[in-house]
């Protein structure tokens, strides 16, 4: 069986027909123990399995998924990559991510495509500029690649944009990072599956979790739609659900849940190269390689579990890309679909030991958890295989609320997450 | 559009409305309270799926009521003016 990818094994498969690849990763049956369970087979569950194997040698894994692997953010996101944070501990762990993304392909013998396309921030007034000017100065000292833009700046790089002098939103400039861009979102959750499995991990699909093992006050394993598994440490990235699994665990996060949405328009031949946000229309659009224009914005303002999104954001999003770019007016939009976030008060994520111990926290991204995903798996694995925080993920845990060390990005970030 | 009701003003547009919280969150009352109980005041959340009972106010009347929902297929089942207990009187 054909196990690695390489140009050389697609031209031998070509002339042996394709039957000899083998499936990307295994299906087996969950065994009754693990040395440790991961719960939720997303991008960032998939990485920690990864991690757990690659980075500390333990195999013995199960990653448990109620649906099917990256059929719920990861599946779901408008795939842009950045690390342009405000505070030092953000820079940390987004910059993690983005370097590990960076040679992701080559680790995982699997094409991520990620594409360093630039990110263009906007600012649409003196003040914004300002607040950029600010932006770019601790992005800078953060050691993360960024540049204050000019209008000049701007027209060259997204030369279709609308700069005529009657626009509601005048550009004055914005933030640039040079060094952000995309990634495919299902080759990230694929790529990483493929990777633990040959490491030895179980990908179990269709298995939820109905209730947590707890003995003597600590977690021993999970009850599933597939039976008992037993662990010593059980790990959660579940995003959207976090606080339905924690209800089961006995405690409560500091987390609401909301509708974030996004769109595709049809496919058009290449017209925008890099991701363009604009803060004050609250949109973003890119391309991605199949020619669709990807485009997100701000969340419902009504929490939700209902994976679909309202429609007064929807026609807001729309409304705002037409300001931007009027030459869009003609596009029909292909398809509109909503993911459900974790948004967490001070738009940072969690990740640490829960309060039922043995269980491990991977959560809160808000809307930026598919950029996070490498780090958020690397941090994961570090806690369930030493028991003890990262540096990088010691400020992130949950103790911070309690003891108000709170790491507020809101302000941070181009889009509000 | 959804249109949510006020009790008040009856049924609107909800892009007239604002959320403010779980119904419930009571303020935590006195001089000794512990930063865990301020903590779980502040940010801690049920955030449940399915039926849930919310705190709105309705921005063109300025009125706060409290509706019972469901978090997943977001239909309405009643809303009702602010009682005593979501007052914490």
């Amino acid at each position: 069986m054909t196990r690695q990818y390489s140009a050389l094994s697609l031209f031998k498969e070509g002339l042996a027909g394709q039957t000899g690849w083998e499936k990307a990763w295994r299906s087996p049956d969950p065994k009754p123990r693990y040395d440790a369970i991961i719960i939720g087979g997303g991008g960032h569950g998939l990485a920690t399995a990864y991690y757990l194997a690659k980075n500390h040698g333990v195999t013995n894994v199960a990653l448990l998924e109620k649906g099917w692997i990256g059929g719920g953010n990861t599946g779901r996101n408008t795939t842009v990559v950045r690390s342009n944070y405000f505070y030092p501990e953000s820079a940390a762990i987004y910059g993690l991510a983005h370097s590990l993304y960076k040679t992701l392909s080559t680790d995982l013998n699997y094409n991520v495509m990620f594409s360093a396309r630039g990110i263009l921030t906007l600012a649409h007034s003196e003040a914004g500029m300002e607040t950029a000017a600010r932006s770019v100065n601790a992005i800078q000292v953060n050691g993360i690649d960024c540049e204050l833009f000019s209008v000049e700046d701007v027209r060259r790089v997204v030369p279709i944009y609308n700069f005529s002098p009657d626009t509601r939103y005048p550009v004055y400039g914005g933030t640039w990072q040079p060094s952000g861009g995309t990634a495919r979102h299902d080759a990230v959750a694929w790529g990483y599956a493929r990777a633990a499995s040959r490491l030895g991990v179980d990908i179990i699909q269709n298995c939820e979790i109905t209730d947590f093992i707890i003995e003597n006050g600590r977690c021993r394993g999970v009850v599933t739609s597939r039976g008992a598994i037993r662990a010593e440490r059980t790990g959660m990235a579940v995003a959207g659900h976090s606080s339905v699994l924690a209800a089961k665990a006995g405690f409560r996060l500091p987390v609401n849940s909301y509708a974030l949405q996004a769109c595709v328009s049809e496919p058009v031949k290449p017209i925008i190269d890099t991701v363009v946000i604009s803060p004050d229309t609250g949109v973003y659009v890119s391309q991605s390689d199949k020619g669709e224009l990807v485009i997100g914005g701000a969340l419902d303002r009504i929490p939700s579990y209902g994976q679909r999104g309202n429609l007064p954001v929807l026609e807001g999003v729309i409304a705002g890309m037409l300001e931007m770019f009027p030459i869009f007016g003609q596009l029909k939009m292909m398809r509109q679909w909503a993911g459900i976030v974790d948004v967490v008060p001070d738009s940072s994520p969690i990740i640490g030991e829960s309060p039922l111990p043995g269980l491990f926290l991977n959560c809160g991204w808000g809307t930026g958890g598919f950029k996070a995903i490498p780090a958020g798996g690397t941090l994961l694995a570090h806690l369930l295989a030493t028991g003890r925080h990262h540096d990088i993920s010691r400020p992130f845990d949950l103790d911070r609320f309690a003891r108000g060390r709170l790491i507020d990005e809101a302000a941070g970030s181009g889009i509000a997450h | 559009m959804q249109l949510f009701p006020c009790p008040f003003c009856g049924p609107r547009e909800e892009s007239e409305f604002h959320y403010g919280g779980e119904a419930g969150n009571l303020r935590p009352d006195g001089s000794e309270v512990t930063a865990e109980r301020w903590a779980g005041y502040l940010h801690m959340r049920d955030n449940p799926k399915g039926p849930t009972r919310e705190i709105w106010v309705h921005l063109t009347c300025g009125e706060f009521f409290a509706m019972s929902r469901d978090s997943v297929n977001h239909k309405v089942s009643g809303s009702t003016a602010l009682g005593e207990a979501e007052r914490g009187a």
